[in-house]
């Protein structure tokens, strides 16, 4: 098949989801809320009380808001990568999941589509809470916001590919959302998208350790640093390293020799 | 039986854990002919639709599609194959169009090139004034006739329809199943139907029976009603499968 096949697939199911994203209007409203909450509330309580010393990437204090930032981006992701998944199961159960599925591509590259399809609405997001807070007064670089972009784009992926993987192995709709409440929270809590590492390592020692064996700190981490136009390597590759686990995960997961929509008993007809 | 074999299923099996779904089927369905595949409710039907559209995969037999293996070829043996599930896949959200050319654009076709096509097979189902309609908005029928409309978009050779009448008033059931008659006869499309209603049959289709997980009868319609000895297809379902004859339902075909 030609490259122009692929093309065009490819493009066809990222539209798909962008048009369904932009029809759903309340899903972008939450989408939106939700972090803004977070910033508006939360981090301006915690702005008096909690200060936070100069740590790379910040050449200066910083009040508590910028810092937030970055884990509500990975926020805005980690829930866009679920519902995606979400929409995976829902299509699976309502059946529209079929047609992807018995088209005349690889599994895998379907599964990768549907991945950046996730990714492209998680970056439309993001930028729309990045314009409400500057509206608000938290603002970084210009450059920063052109180069996080390449970086949301593969912690998006990482984390689409992790919702993905709980996905092929859930059968049922109304599983989903509470494996979603079990992966969503402790993944957002157990991180450095609200403290640092080093506050965490100061009250407990066995919370620093799950923070720091946590994926989600290393998206985290490579949003903060990629907001001032800055590369680390390390979470960048721990990042790229989770992305290929999950999807490795969720291609087998999807494989139809495990009966993708097999229930106990098979399909009624 | 005319045409060239279109699609080839031998010695398939399948199960759910132990339960076994499908057990060492084959038959052949050729281009050009209308194919029922009949049988009641749980004779695994739709299972045998998700091995051969590829959704499930099995070792234990051969699906080959225009002479292409599924085992041996992998996805890219689908592309001659178009498929109408039984429950609608169209995206509600989206506008007929917008279902249309996405699915265009999954099987590589340009979008002026799916344009065109999607003006012809709406305008053949008396649906090109709804292309701009949401989904949601439109009846059952016209759902599927949508449906119709987009699995043949990329000139299959094969055509899968599971069910496809199910939940349609009889008008509108009469009108699909003429349709896809005329689809095999004017087009040579070879067309597989799973059903279990035996009004949507016409004398000179195919006939596979499927009869828990097992092929019980098959071969031309007034064919295998002689052989079972019964004197119309009503009674040789019910024979073949230890039934009671149906009341007279709706006269589809």
């Amino acid at each position: 098949m030609s490259a122009k096949v692929y093309l065009r697939a490819f493009v066809g199911i990222v539209l798909r989801e962008v048009l369904r994203f932009l029809q759903q209007r309340e899903r972008f409203f939450s989408a939106l809320v939700r972090p803004l909450v977070w910033l508006l509330v939360f981090a301006a309580g915690f702005r008096a009380v909690l200060g936070i010393a100069i740590q790379p990437p910040y050449q200066t204090y910083i009040t508590y808001d910028v810092y937030i930032i970055p884990g509500l981006i990975a926020m805005i992701q980690l829930f866009n990568g679920m519902q995606s998944s979400l929409s995976m199961v829902y299509d699976r159960e309502m059946g529209s999941m079929r047609v992807l599925l018995t088209t005349p591509l690889p599994r895998w590259f379907l599964l990768v589509a549907k991945l950046f399809a996730g990714t492209a609405v998680s970056v439309i997001q993001v930028y729309a809470f990045l314009a409400v807070s500057a509206l608000f007064g938290t603002t970084f670089p210009a450059w920063g916001y052109v180069a996080l972009l390449p970086v949301m784009v593969l912690t998006g992926l990482m984390l689409g590919a992790l919702g993905m993987f709980l996905s092929s192995t859930i059968r049922q709709l109304e599983n989903f959302a509470g494996v979603m409440n079990f992966v969503i929270f402790p993944t957002f809590f157990l991180s450095s998208a609200l403290y640092p590492l080093w506050r965490m390592r100061e009250s407990s020692y066995l919370v620093w350790q799950i923070c720091s064996a946590n994926p989600f700190t290393y998206a985290v981490e490579a949003l903060r640093f990629g907001l001032y136009a800055r590369v680390e390597p390390f979470s960048l590759m721990i990042v790229a390293a989770a992305l290929a686990v999950f999807l490795a995960g969720a291609v087998w997961g999807y494989n139809p020799s495990r009966g993708f929509t097999a229930r106990k008993g098979g399909p009624s007809d | 039986m005319s045409g060239n074999v279109a699609l080839a299923v031998a010695g398939l099996s399948y199960a759910y854990g132990p339960k076994k779904a499908l057990d060492d089927v084959a038959f052949e369905v050729r281009s050009g002919r209308f194919t029922a595949l009949l049988g009641p409710n749980g004779a695994g039907k739709s299972t045998l639709f998700a091995l051969v559209t590829r959704l499930f995969d099995s070792r234990d037999g051969e699906v080959t599609i225009t002479g292409r293996s599924l085992a041996r070829d992998g996805a890219s043996a689908l592309a001659p194959l178009g498929v109408v599930f039984q429950q609608t896949t169209l995206d509600l959200d989206l506008t007929v169009r917008q279902n249309l050319r996405y699915f265009s654009r999954l099987r590589g076709l340009s979008i002026r090139e799916a344009d065109r096509r999607i003006e012809e097979e709406l305008t053949r189902f008396e649906m090109f004034d709804r292309l701009k309609d949401k989904v949601r908005n439109l009846n059952g029928g016209h759902r599927r006739r949508v449906e119709i409309a987009r699995a043949l978009l990329h000139d299959p050779k094969v055509v899968l329809m599971d069910e496809p009448t199910v939940g349609l008033d009889v008008p509108t059931r009469k009108a699909i199943v003429a349709h896809a008659h005329d689809l095999a006869k004017s087009r040579g499309i070879a067309i597989l139907w799973a059903t279990h209603l035996i009004d949507e049959i016409r004398p000179g289709d195919d006939l596979v029976v499927l009869h828990q997980g097992r092929i019980v009868e098959k071969g031309e319609m007034s064919e295998v009603v002689a052989r079972v000895g019964a004197s119309d297809l009503d009674g040789a379902f019910a024979r073949l499968t230890g039934r009671a004859p149906t009341p007279a339902a709706g006269g589809a075909a």
